[in-house]
């Protein structure tokens, strides 16, 4: 038998339903996995003590038969929603010994649903990177290797912590969240499923901002039927997020028929980038096949802004950040710098955040700072707003000629070594958000599925883009093209 | 578009964040790195786009105009660096 650890949320439900297996044995086995894989370092901040009395809770409620599908099933939560009397840091030193007094809308939804959290998980400073490697705690760690090789891996980022947690079962799913690709690019690095919902669809209240236009939460789990029960469970309208669409949450889960015959799946042929990878490129011809053979109709399609997605991304979240980010001043949580004989306010705000914010985050709070500055806005912030409104066009020209389903890659690359793109270099660090960011501008629903290995052995996912509010649709789409991949690789354990 | 130290640190102080003077070159040479990347925008012709707004054309709630929560003063300095009497404190900020 499979160690419970390793259950997906599907197989986990089912046995807890007939009482095969109880939470408080779920949870503990999720805890000792949890405590053997403090190499990936993954979780950050753990809670066994809430874990037990969430899986106890949990237990009573499935015997009095009254248990929604997240009841008893541990999962991981992004150290980005906070979490009642729990560390909540976006892996950010500013917010060093932040206990939040509330509990995000989203993990409250979780806990109501009979979640059982087992810890915060790591990630890339307030969500700014695709490497997990800025952040206050250290970088997460990929726990696939390259064949025969031992060089430490990204997990990808932002959502990293997550990625290597879901992948290493050490919990059934976790929580990500996803501005430019930070759910897809993680799970794609570490072979495991990933839904960015369509903006609006969770609430983003309790979620520790980034760029509020853009942020959205999602669930990143092991299977797509899995990401349909969790993205059940965390989404909802709340009157809290101004945001937030109130809109009903269909049953995801149940619109997964394994049928998309006659669904026109669109090829955008911008994404065919100069310099693509031969891998990437096979896989997506792959994934392409896949869909075919399960009756669905390829359509070349155009997407013409596509090359101007990522230069209007960093404009507009640096600038959205440098503004949600003001509020770290040293007054009223997290870090205050010491001040010396005759420091005021100014000192105290300038030393404050030079301390207590990482490299990446100063670099994007004053980029934004600078696109938002009398006689810039305009030249920068306003026209890439004029732009982001012409991406959203490209997609709903696709969508109105009747493309149900856009097929992509995720990431120019599989999993590269820590270390391996230069903090110095900027640009090139942000070429790894070429594919993802689109989506994100344009408020869309984006899947990431795993699809295959490389060559060395290193999966490979490819992500599948839906119409807003059809994520039901769009899981179907996921779910088919998962059928027809087969990726049941998991990572040789080292750890 | 090229940032040079003066702009540097004009954009250092706006962002209240304090930069020694000997980082101020390589600051300047990142930002100018990142500006010159979106210098691609102004091939766009934005002429006549209305600049986007919300994701989805959705009418923003409204909510009536009353207290709806308080009384927690405890609970909103419980993460304060320094809380006094009920205040969070700063130091002087009037000379």
């Amino acid at each position: 038998m499979t160690n419970l650890n390793e259950l997906t949320i599907a197989d986990a439900r089912d046995l807890l339903r007939k009482g095969e297996a109880t939470a408080v044995d779920l949870t503990m086995a999720c805890l000792t996995a949890m405590d053997a894989g403090d190499e990936l370092n993954a979780f950050v901040h753990k809670t066994p003590d809430i874990a037990l009395d969430r899986a106890r809770a949990a237990d009573l409620r499935i015997k009095a038969g009254d248990a929604p599908a997240m009841c008893g099933i541990p999962v991981g939560i992004k150290d980005v929603y906070c979490t009642k009397g729990v560390l909540s840091q976006a892996a950010s030193n500013v917010l060093k010994g932040f206990r939040p007094e509330y509990e995000s809308t989203v993990t409250q939804n979780l806990a109501d649903a009979g979640a059982v959290m087992l810890g915060k998980l790591n990630m890339d400073e307030f969500a700014m990177g695709s490497t997990n490697e800025h952040s206050c705690y250290g970088a997460a760690v990929n726990p696939w290797r390259r064949d025969g090789d031992d060089t430490p891996l990204t997990p990808g980022g932002s959502s990293g912590g997550s990625a290597a947690a879901v992948a290493a079962d050490l919990c059934l799913a976790a929580t990500g969240t996803d501005t430019g690709g930070s759910i897809r690019q993680p799970a794609a690095f570490t072979g495991i499923v990933g839904i960015k919902p369509t903006y609006g669809r969770c609430s983003r209240w309790g979620v520790i901002a980034y760029a509020s236009s853009l942020d959205q939460a999602g669930p990143m789990t092991k299977s797509v039927r899995d990401a349909a029960i969790m993205l059940g469970a965390m989404a909802g309208h709340d009157p809290k997020d101004s945001t937030s669409a109130d809109i009903p949450v269909p049953d995801f889960e149940a619109m997964l028929t394994g049928d998309i015959r006659g669904k026109k799946i669109g090829i955008p042929r911008e994404y065919r980038i100069e310099g693509l990878p031969e891998e990437i490129a096979a896989i997506w011809d792959r994934g392409t096949a896949m869909l075919k053979d399960a009756g669905a109709e390829i359509v070349d399609i155009s997407l013409p802004h596509t090359k101007y997605a990522l230069p209007a991304y960093y404009v507009v979240a640096p600038a959205e950040a440098s503004s949600n980010l003001a509020r770290y001043d040293g007054v009223r949580y997290g870090h205050r710098a010491k001040l010396s004989q005759g420091d005021g306010i100014t000192e105290m705000y300038e030393k404050t955040r030079a301390e207590g914010f990482g490299h990446e985050v100063q670099r994007r709070v004053m980029i934004g700072t600078y696109v938002l500055s009398a006689g810039f806005y305009d030249a920068y912030y306003n026209r890439a707003r004029k732009v982001r409104a012409l991406i959203k066009r490209d997609f709903e020209n696709v969508f109105a000629d009747g493309i149900d389903a856009i097929l992509a890659p995720i990431s120019p690359s599989a999993a590269f070594g820590l270390g391996d793109v230069a903090d110095s270099d900027p640009v090139a660090m942000y070429l790894n958000d070429v594919f993802t960011v689109t989506l994100n501008l344009a408020g869309l629903p984006g899947v990431a599925v795993p699809v295959g290995l490389n060559a060395q052995g290193l999966p490979l996912g490819l992500q599948l883009i839906g119409r807003p509010w059809e994520e039901g649709d769009l899981l179907n789409h996921a779910y088919v093209l998962e059928q027809a991949a087969g990726f049941v690789s998991k990572p040789g354990k080292w750890w | 578009m090229s940032i040079d130290i003066d702009t540097a640190r004009k954009v250092a102080h706006l962002a209240r964040i304090a930069v020694k003077e000997e980082d101020l070159p390589a600051l300047a040479g990142e930002l100018s790195a990142v500006l010159n990347f979106m210098e691609q925008l102004n091939e766009v012709d934005v002429e006549g786009v209305e600049p986007m707004t919300s994701v989805t054309p959705m009418r923003l709630k409204r909510r009536q105009d009353v207290v709806t929560d308080g009384g927690m003063a405890d609970r909103i300095l419980s993460n304060a660096p320094d809380a006094r009497e009920g205040f969070f404190a700063v130091p002087k900020v009037v000379e």
